[in-house]
C-alpha cells in the first residue's frame, strides 16, 4: 500500500510582485493551443492515467450524446443555445484540455435557467445515461440561477461513455443554489468534468461531487466570486474499488472580499489498484480581504493495494483575512474506534460497517437533497458489501 | 453468577525499546455481587489491568489467567468478552463520527442479546437511562462521543452500563474530570447497576472521593504492576490520610 499524505503551503514569495495566477489553475481559454496534449508529467496531469482516457484528449469530433431524462419543475427551462450566447451569458472559460475540447466540439450548449426570484422547492433532476464506452460525448451546459432565486439541481450520470463535460454554474446576487453531480457510471466509463461556479454577491452555493462508478473519473469543481459576501460549500464523496481511478480537483479562487469557501471531501478505497486523488487549492487574491476558507480531505483505506493521493494547497496574496486552513488525513480503520465498538459486544464486521457508514453518513447528511441522500446511503452499503465485510463472512 | 478471577496476570506493552512489562503478576478475585476498588498512583498499571481484561490489542498477556465464571476470558476476542458479560467504562471514550448514540446503543444491545430489542420497551429504556444520567433527550441523535464534554462522555458510559447490563463492570477512572453533581449522578447509576443480584464491579480510581458514593467491599492498593495490599473500605481512608508513599518506598 502506498499512502501519500502531503500538506503544502506555498505563500507568494515576492509580495511586492503582484501575482494573479494560480500555479495549479491556469487562466481560462477557449484556444486549444493554450491546452496542449499533456505527456503526463505536467503538474495538473501527473496523477491521471492518460492511457486509460481512451483517446478523449485527442479531441475527435463526435455527435454522440447521452440520453437525458429531466425533471423540470414549473418555471425552470432547459433550452439549446449557441456558443456565442454561452459566452454572452458569462460562461466560465475552460482551463484544461478536456473542457476546452468540450466547448469546441459540443456544437452549442444547453442552458438550464432558473429565473430571478424563483423559489424552486423540488429538486431539478437531470439524469444522463450513456449506452456504451464506444460513444465519445462532448457536453456543454450552463446552469443559471437568477438573482435571489433558490434552486437545487441534481445531475446523475449512469451507464457508460467517454464523456467530457464543461459545466458553468452562474449564481446571481443573493441566490441560493445547491448543485450535485453524481457519477454512478458502469465500470468502464471515462468521465472528465469541469464544474465552474461563479458566486454572485451575497449568494450561497453548495456543490457536491460524488463518484462511485467509472474506470477513470476526473472532476474539477472551481469556484470564483462576482462580488463580496459569497459563500461556497464544496462537498465530495468517493468510493474507489479495485482498479478505479477517481480524481477530484478543487479550486476556490477568492476574487472578492468577505467571501467564504469551505471544502470537505471524504473518500474510501478498497481493492488492488484503487486510486484516488484529491487536489485542493485555494487562492486568496490581494483584493480578497476578510475572507474565510477551510479545506479538508479524509481518506479511509479499507484494504491493501490502494493508493490515496491528497494534496491541499493554499496560495495567499493577502494576510488581511478572517481565517484560512486545511487538513488532510489518510488512514486505515482506527483501532481505537473498532475496540470501543467491539468492547460493547459488536462483532468486528459490524464494527467496521458502522465506522464506514458513519464516515460517509457524516457527509451525506449535509447534501441537502433527501431523495438522493437515501440512494447514497444504499450505494455505500452496497459498496461495503463488496469488499470490506467480505473477509468476515 | 458472576465471578471474575484474575490469577498472576502478567502483561507487557511494546515500546520503541522493546516490550515493557507493566503488570507483574496480578491476582484478584471478584466474587458474585462484590465491589472492589483499585487505588494506586499514576503509572502503576491500573488502566492496563482494565484494558487487558477487555482485550485491547495494544497489550500482550505474557502470563497468568483471567476467567469469568470459569470461562477463559483471554481466549476470547474483544466482542466475545463483552458478550460473555464484561463491560469496560473507559476513561477516554472514543469518538465515532457519523454514528448516532441511539444507533450505537441499539447495535450493541442487538449484538449482546443476539436479537434486536423490542422497539417500544427499548426506546423507553433508552430515554429512562439518558434521563437518569441527566442527558438531554436529543443526546441520542448526536454522534458517539463527538463533541461531548468530559462529563457527558462519562455519563454516556454509565448509561451504556445500565442499558447493556453486563455481569461484571470495570470502571476505569470514571470519576476523573467530574464535578460533584456529575459524580453523584454517575455514582447513582453504578449503584443502580450493582443493586441487582450478583453484579460485580471493579472500580479503578485515584481518589477516595467516589468511594463515598460507591462503597466498596474491598480496596486494593496497586503499585508497580501488582496488588501491594488489600483490605476493606477502611484502607481507602488510610490512603486518603497517608497517601501512597509507604508503598512507593517499599517498591523502590
Amino acid at each position: 500500500m502506498t499512502v501519500t499524505d502531503t500538506a503544502r503551503e506555498s505563500v507568494a514569495s515576492g509580495l511586492e510582485m503582484p501575482r494573479t495566477e494560480s500555479h495549479l489553475n491556469p487562466p481560462g481559454s477557449y484556444d486549444l493551443a493554450d491546452h496542449p496534449l499533456p505527456n503526463g508529467r505536467e503538474e495538473i496531469w501527473r496523477f491521471t492515467p492518460l492511457k486509460r482516457l481512451r483517446g478523449i484528449l485527442d479531441g475527435e469530433a463526435s455527435d454522440a450524446g447521452l440520453t437525458w431524462t429531466t425533471t423540470l419543475p414549473e418555471g425552470v427551462t432547459l433550452t439549446e443555445i449557441t456558443a456565442e450566447q454561452a459566452l454572452e451569458l458569462g460562461e466560465l472559460a475552460p482551463n484544461d484540455r478536456p473542457s476546452a475540447l468540450a466547448a469546441a466540439n459540443a456544437g452549442g450548449a444547453l442552458l438550464l435557467d432558473v429565473p430571478a426570484d424563483a423559489e424552486i422547492g423540488e429538486p431539478i433532476e437531470l439524469r444522463l445515461h450513456g449506452e456504451s464506452v464506444d460513444d465519445l460525448v462532448w457536453s456543454r451546459l450552463l446552469i443559471r440561477v437568477g438573482r435571489h432565486a433558490r434552486a437545487t439541481v441534481a445531475i446523475v450520470h449512469t451507464g457508460s461513455a467517454r464523456y467530457s463535460a464543461l459545466t458553468s454554474v452562474l449564481v446571481g446576487d443573493g441566490a441560493v443554489a445547491n448543485v450535485l453531480s453524481l457519477q454512478d457510471w458502469d465500470d468502464d466509463a471515462v468521465h472528465l468534468g469541469r464544474d465552474a461556479i461563479r458566486v454572485g454577491r451575497d449568494a450561497t452555493v453548495k456543490h457536491t461531487s460524488i463518484s462511485f462508478g467509472g474506470d477513470v473519473v476526473r472532476m474539477h469543481a472551481n469556484v470564483e466570486y462576482a462580488g463580496p459576501g459569497g459563500d461556497a460549500e464544496l462537498l465530495g464523496l468517493y468510493f474507489a474499488d479495485q482498479g478505479q481511478h477517481l480524481e477530484h480537483r478543487l479550486f476556490a479562487d477568492h476574487t472578492a472580499p468577505k467571501t467564504k469557501s469551505h471544502v470537505l471531501y471524504k473518500g474510501a478505497l478498497q481493492g488492488q489498484g484503487a486510486h484516488t486523488v484529491w487536489i485542493g487549492n485555494v487562492l486568496i487574491r490581494k483584493v480578497a480581504e476578510g475572507i474565510e476558507t477551510y479545506e479538508e480531505n479524509r481518506n479511509l483505506v479499507l484494504s491493501d493495494g490502494c493508493q490515496a493521493d491528497s494534496v491541499p494547497n493554499l496560495e495567499i496574496e493577502t494576510g488581511e483575512i478572517e481565517g484560512a486552513g486545511h487538513a488532510s488525513a489518510t488512514a486505515r480503520f482506527d483501532d481505537e474506534q473498532l475496540f470501543y465498538l467491539r468492547s460493547r459486544g459488536v462483532s468486528e464486521k459490524e464494527a467496521r460497517r458502522l465506522v464506514v457508514h458513519g464516515f460517509f453518513n457524516d457527509l451525506i447528511r449535509r447534501v441537502g437533497i433527501p431523495s438522493i441522500e437515501d440512494q447514497l446511503l444504499e450505494t455505500v452499503e452496497a459498496e461495503l458489501a463488496k469488499n470490506v465485510l467480505k473477509d468476515f463472512d | 453468577m458472576s465471578k471474575l478471577e484474575i490469577k498472576d496476570l502478567q502483561v507487557s506493552v511494546s515500546t520503541d525499546d522493546g516490550p515493557k512489562e507493566i503488570l507483574k503478576g496480578v491476582t484478584l478475585t471478584i466474587q458474585d455481587g462484590e465491589t472492589h476498588a483499585i487505588m494506586g498512583p499514576n503509572g502503576s498499571g491500573k488502566s492496563t489491568l482494565a484494558y487487558s481484561i477487555a482485550g485491547h490489542p495494544k497489550y500482550t498477556v505474557t502470563g497468568g489467567t483471567v476467567t469469568l465464571d470459569g470461562e477463559d476470558v483471554l481466549a476470547m476476542s474483544v466482542d466475545e468478552r463483552a458478550r460473555a458479560g464484561l463491560f469496560l467504562a473507559m476513561q477516554y471514550p472514543v469518538e465515532v463520527p457519523g454514528v448516532s448514540v441511539s444507533n450505537f446503543l441499539r447495535t450493541a444491545k442487538t449484538a449482546l442479546d443476539g436479537e434486536a430489542p423490542k422497539l417500544r420497551t427499548w426506546v423507553k429504556d433508552v430515554n429512562t437511562a439518558l434521563q437518569q444520567l441527566n442527558l438531554d433527550p436529543t443526546f441520542g441523535t448526536r454522534s458517539v462521543n463527538e463533541g461531548f464534554s468530559g462529563g457527558e462522555k462519562k455519563r454516556h458510559e454509565i448509561a451504556q452500563l445500565e442499558l447493556l447490563n453486563p455481569k461484571v463492570a470495570i470502571l476505569d477512572e470514571t470519576d476523573s474530570g467530574l464535578d460533584i453533581d456529575a459524580l453523584k449522578v454517575v455514582s447513582e447509576g453504578v449503584n443502580r447497576f450493582r443493586a441487582q443480584e450478583g453484579k460485580g464491579v471493579l472500580l479503578i480510581t485515584h481518589y477516595t472521593r467516589i468511594l463515598r458514593y460507591i462503597e466498596p467491599d474491598f480496596v486494593h492498593v496497586f503499585v508497580d504492576g501488582k496488588v501491594a495490599e488489600s483490605g476493606g473500605a477502611e484502607l481507602a481512608e488510610e490512603l486518603e490520610a497517608k497517601g501512597y508513599e509507604k508503598y512507593l518506598t517499599a517498591a523502590v
